[in-house]
């Protein structure tokens, strides 16, 4: 699985030079063509990742989510589950990169209790859905977004709900 | 819906900031996030513009449109809006495959092409049509065969077993994609 994931890149690149070349098309220009595309498309989202990193930014380190799950911790203690959870649940569909840190301090603890596979399980089972939504939406000027949001984080619920489950029947 | 999301998460960090006496960090955060941004931009810059590069020359020797043919058939029950042999069905259909593999960074820039492709179909410029939203209902919940990222930090915090979480993770995803397909099925219908 693991040489799979590395090999993968390379044998897509390599792939898609041969090909090129068997069809005898002039693979650098077209390369330098979509490099362009490339440059044009990252001014574009520019605008839209500044806004993101201000705004979750802010709010993270403000420390607001330790305030409010502090009264349920009793209630977690006899789940097993260590309150550290909430803040990766929370930010997952937001940042990334934040949910990440959340994730690194909790496999610092122990990387094989039940709060770290669940953790793992969900940070790997779901996505940035906001930030997604909005870098996608935005590079192409779409303001109404309609029922995209509600289906996304629909989604993001199922998969936080069933890796709770499946972990529990899995692993405890 | 993305404007209120902004503004609820600079109101409440701001405003619990000044009362729990945290002003100083927030009053940093204030002109530091525009750098963070900018480091995070130069990350993304040179692998988009290497890839769109080689997705132009997938797209000009008509690569992409034999793949597109290949996997249009289940992909097309996803997506009735799309017409027969249109380039986005291969778009889309290489940004999944790139996003099973974990490779979060080499996907995006050809999610951000599907869209561009799909924007061209649309007919309301800047209303999302029905076929961005399925897109990005898949997209979002995170079809990850490999989650590289979460292994990594599990090998770096020396786990036992670091790989351990591919199956329950592969599980979870797969379910949550279907959850996610099953509400957009049912509110697409009702809309009709």
């Amino acid at each position: 699985m693991k040489i799979v994931s590395i090999v993968i890149l390379p044998v897509i690149v390599l792939f898609i030079i041969v090909y090129g070349s068997l069809k005898k098309i002039d693979i650098y220009n077209s390369f330098i063509k979509g490099a362009k595309e490339g440059l044009v498309t990252t001014f574009n989202i520019f605008p839209y990742i500044v806004s993101m990193v201000f705004a979750v930014n802010i709010f993270t380190k403000s420390n607001f989510l330790s305030f409010i799950f502090r009264p349920i911790e009793p209630l977690l203690n006899n789940l097993n589950i260590s309150s550290s959870i909430f803040p990766l649940i929370f930010l997952r569909p937001i940042s990334g990169n934040g949910s990440l840190v959340v994730l690194n301090n909790i496999l610092a603890v122990n990387p094989d209790n039940f709060t770290s596979l669940l953790a793992s399980t969900i940070q790997g089972s779901t996505d940035t859905t906001i930030y997604i939504l909005s870098l996608y939406f935005g590079s192409v000027g779409i303001k109404k977004i309609r029922y995209a949001l509600k289906a996304g984080l629909f989604a993001d619920i199922i998969g936080i709900i069933f890796s709770f489950v499946i972990v529990y029947l899995l692993f405890s | 819906m993305i404007s209120i999301i902004f503004a609820i998460l600079i109101i409440i960090g701001i405003v619990y900031g000044m009362i729990s006496g945290n002003v100083e960090v927030i009053n940093n955060e204030i002109f530091n996030s525009s750098k963070k941004a900018l480091n995070m931009i130069l990350e993304i810059m040179p692998v988009l513009v290497i890839w769109m590069g080689l997705m132009q020359i997938a797209d000009d020797s008509k690569l992409l449109d034999k793949i597109s043919k290949l996997i249009s058939k289940p992909l097309r029950l996803l997506f009735p809006t799309i017409p027969k042999g249109h380039k986005s069905l291969g778009l889309i259909a290489s940004n999944i495959a790139v996003n099973m593999l974990g490779l979060g960074s080499a996907a995006t820039p050809l999610g951000l092409k599907a869209m561009k492709s799909l924007q061209e179909l649309n007919k309301k410029k800047d209303v999302a049509s029905d076929a961005m939203i399925t897109f990005l209902v898949i997209n979002t919940s995170g079809v990850t065969l490999i989650p590289t990222t979460v292994i990594s930090l599990r090998l770096l915090h020396k786990s036992n077993n670091p790989y351990i979480i591919i199956p329950s993770a592969f599980l979870a995803t797969t379910i949550a994609t279907i959850g996610g397909l099953l509400y957009d099925y049912f509110k697409r219908r009702r809309n009709k």
